[in-house]
């Protein structure tokens, strides 16, 4: 019977050398080859395989660098502390990071840091000190701009527009909305003006009460605006179940998936939120820069990003890819698959 | 007069039927040690960065806590029950002593706290199993969502991250100048403290004891439900240990803290060669399986394996351990029937 328990064992450590050769293959490969890997919150989530997609479009791109996909399990900071300790020993170029706690990987990335180990974080940042870029999708000033600049074109710089946001203590919304009312002044928006923000407390009921609400209130209402998924899947059946499809406009911060159907009917033809590919693809440019030495992470470096342009590194190492990504009939088919 | 053969013969059959049981689980910690150097040969093999010393130690971080539950989980299984609230105790601890940090607590008095709310929920999992007398597996699964619920209650999407400089040493900090983490250390004395109570002590024979049969240990005196209470306390004591070492170690505390940590103390236990139904299993089994499984795990990450083929095979392997020595135990008693018949179709051929 130990015979049968050894024999057991050793198929099974027989199994890992077999699934490990994969892996020594790759690092067989590295020859001169920059070896980054991109650690996500956990596998087997659609938005961040889109990420990979655009890491290793970057890769192509770039011929000198090879990028890994990682994640725990589950979404935890220790699955991710776990991983990283072992990059540690491997002593890769650089580490990406969409972090599950922006405090509890700052211990285990300064390790790797001290290590000579480049770390950014990306989508879901790490604090100060635990990485030496971290990467924005957007920010408010971007997001605020584009919300309006997308309703403009849809209503033809003319006409009302009603914001339906999440709380009114919401920091993220009232700091886009700020933005809008600034684009807002600018001359080629005369003809428009925002008669009104409602708060629809990212509830789906109360969201579409207050869309309603609007449209009573503003029977000439050219355009609704809502910078929250719950508000602007709220607006878009309110416009749907009212019969306003094609006078009253919608534009929003949105899901693919869930806005897919409203997209395509045309209640809502354009809408925005952050492309999980251009993300990737910009922490693997990132990555390069900071290896190869064409950049250092201090403020006010520029960070050449392929077909994202040059990105500026702000105060502390932040960086901000740019406006969101419009999604419209022609691509949500795509991304509603994704997320 | 036959029939009498027989009975002898099934004793004398069931003595040895022990013996060999019995040898076979003492061999079983052997395999795992094997099992264990086949692992170092073959990632020192194939991974240039496996066998390096500051590697090797700084790993064990990745382990250290987990082992450190399956060590007082061993008693609780041992004796027939089972706690599966153990990561939500530890997601409780670490917000208990967050919630004291936020409001200025030192280090000493932090490291109190995580130990105290520990050993309160190991209390109330003991008092619900042997006063209230519900079946260990109900109740907790009721505190698993109950303990780790109220700090997702209180904290949401929030985390404590503010701890004293000094509450990181337990968990980043190393023996002296060394490169040897505190955690390892603290993890093998304790195995030492607990395999000393197990396999030196009275109270470890009782276990066994109960294991084996709970109403033949009551009538031979043994206070079985004192001995399984101390059990539960003591597992939740320990999981307010791996909390103080987990909490300094990553300096942050969010509900979702340790998810599934619970399944993997107790996979080593039972990797151990600790029978889940009690009364048998050792130390030794535990520390070397906790051993293979972190090293294991850490070696497939250097190769850069992903998440989910560790996961498989952690589970292959464990499926091994629970299900060979089941199967060995069937092909054996067919054996033994089959003699038996052969044995009576001769002596009736006799008669």
């Amino acid at each position: 019977m130990k015979k049968i328990l050894s024999i057991l064992l050793v198929l099974s450590l027989i199994t890992v050398a077999v699934f490990a050769n994969g892996g020594s293959d790759k690092a067989a490969a590295d020859d001169g080859q920059y070896k980054m890997v991109l650690l996500v919150k956990s596998l087997g989530n659609g938005f961040f395989e889109a990420c990979d997609d655009g890491a290793q479009q970057a890769v192509a791109e770039l011929g000198n660098m090879e990028v890994v996909y990682m994640g725990p399990s589950q979404s935890t900071a220790e699955g991710q502390i776990e991983i990283i300790e072992t990059l540690i020993a491997q002593k890769v170029d650089a580490i990406a990071i969409s972090a599950n706690d922006r405090d509890a990987l700052i211990p285990v990335t300064k390790k790797a840091m001290a290590a000579g180990i480049k770390v950014i974080s990306w989508d879901s940042g790490i604090n100060i000190g635990g990485r030496i870029i971290d990467l924005a999708p957007s920010n408010a000033e971007f997001i605020g701009r584009q919300q309006y600049q997308l309703i403009a074109e849809l209503t033809g710089n003319k006409g009302q527009i009603g914001i339906l946001s999440a709380t009114s203590q919401a920091t993220n919304q009232n700091e886009w909305i700020k933005w809008m009312y600034e684009e807002a002044k600018k001359p080629e928006y005369a003809d428009m003006e925002i008669v009104e923000v409602v708060y629809g407390d990212d509830a789906s009921d109360k969201s579409y009460r207050e869309a309603v609400g609007l449209f009573s209130k503003y029977p000439d209402l050219a355009g609704i605006i809502s910078p929250t998924t719950i508000g602007v899947l709220a607006g878009a059946k309110a416009i749907e179940d009212e019969g306003l499809q094609g006078k009253v406009q919608l534009t929003g911060l949105g899901l693919p998936s869930e806005m897919q159907h409203y997209i395509e009917d045309g209640t809502c033809v354009q809408m925005a939120l952050w492309n999980p590919v251009d993300l990737g693809y910009t922490a693997t440019y990132i990555c390069e820069a900071l290896i190869t030495g064409k950049i250092t992470g201090a403020e006010g470096e520029m960070i050449p990003a392929g077909r994202m342009g040059e990105i500026p590194v702000g105060a502390d190492g932040s960086a901000v890819m740019g406006a969101p990504f419009v999604f419209n009939k022609s691509n949500v088919a795509k991304f509603a698959a994704i997320f | 007069m036959s029939d009498n053969l027989v009975r002898q013969d099934r004793l004398i059959d069931e003595f040895s039927f022990k013996k060999r049981i019995s040898r076979l689980f003492s061999s079983w910690e052997f395999i795992l040690f094997l099992t264990l150097v086949g692992i170092f040969i073959l990632f020192s093999f194939i991974s240039p960065y496996f066998m390096d010393y500051f590697n090797l130690m700084n790993a064990s971080l990745s382990f250290a806590e987990k082992s450190i539950l399956a060590l007082s989980m061993i008693f609780v299984i041992l004796s027939g029950d089972i706690d599966i609230s153990v990561a939500s105790i530890l997601a409780l601890s670490s917000f208990a002593m967050g919630n004291a940090s936020v409001k200025g607590a030192g280090s000493g008095t932090l490291v109190i706290i995580g130990l105290a709310t520990g050993l309160a929920a190991g209390i109330v999992n003991g008092f619900l199993v042997t006063k209230i007398k519900i079946p260990s597996i109900a109740v907790t699964l009721a505190t698993l969502s109950i303990f780790r619920g109220i700090s997702q209650a209180i904290l949401r999407d929030n985390a404590y991250t503010h701890y004293p400089l000094k509450f990181a040493y337990f968990g980043q900090g190393y023996i002296g100048n060394s490169v040897i983490p505190f955690e390892f250390v603290f993890f093998l004395v304790l195995a030492v403290l607990m395999g000393f109570i197990l396999h030196k002590t009275t109270y470890g024979r009782k276990l066994y004891a109960i294991g084996n049969s709970a109403s033949a240990s009551r009538f031979s005196g043994i206070n079985v439900d004192r001995i399984r209470f101390i059990n539960f306390a003591v597992n939740g004591l320990f999981a307010g240990i791996a909390a103080v070492l987990l909490t300094s170690r990553i300096g942050s505390t969010r509900p979702n803290i340790a998810t599934g940590w619970e399944l993997e103390a107790i996979t080593l236990v039972v990797l151990g060669g600790v029978a889940i139904t009690g009364g048998k299993g050792n130390i030794f089994g535990v520390v070397i399986a906790s051993l293979l499984v972190g090293y294991l795990k850490f070696g497939m990450a250097l190769v850069n394996l992903s998440a989910k083929v560790m996961v498989i095979t952690t589970g292959a392997l464990l499926i091994t351990a629970v299900l060979v020595p089941m199967l060995l135990e069937i092909a054996k008693a067919k054996q033994k029937l089959r003699s038996q018949r052969s044995e009576l179709k001769l002596e009736r051929k006799a008669s």
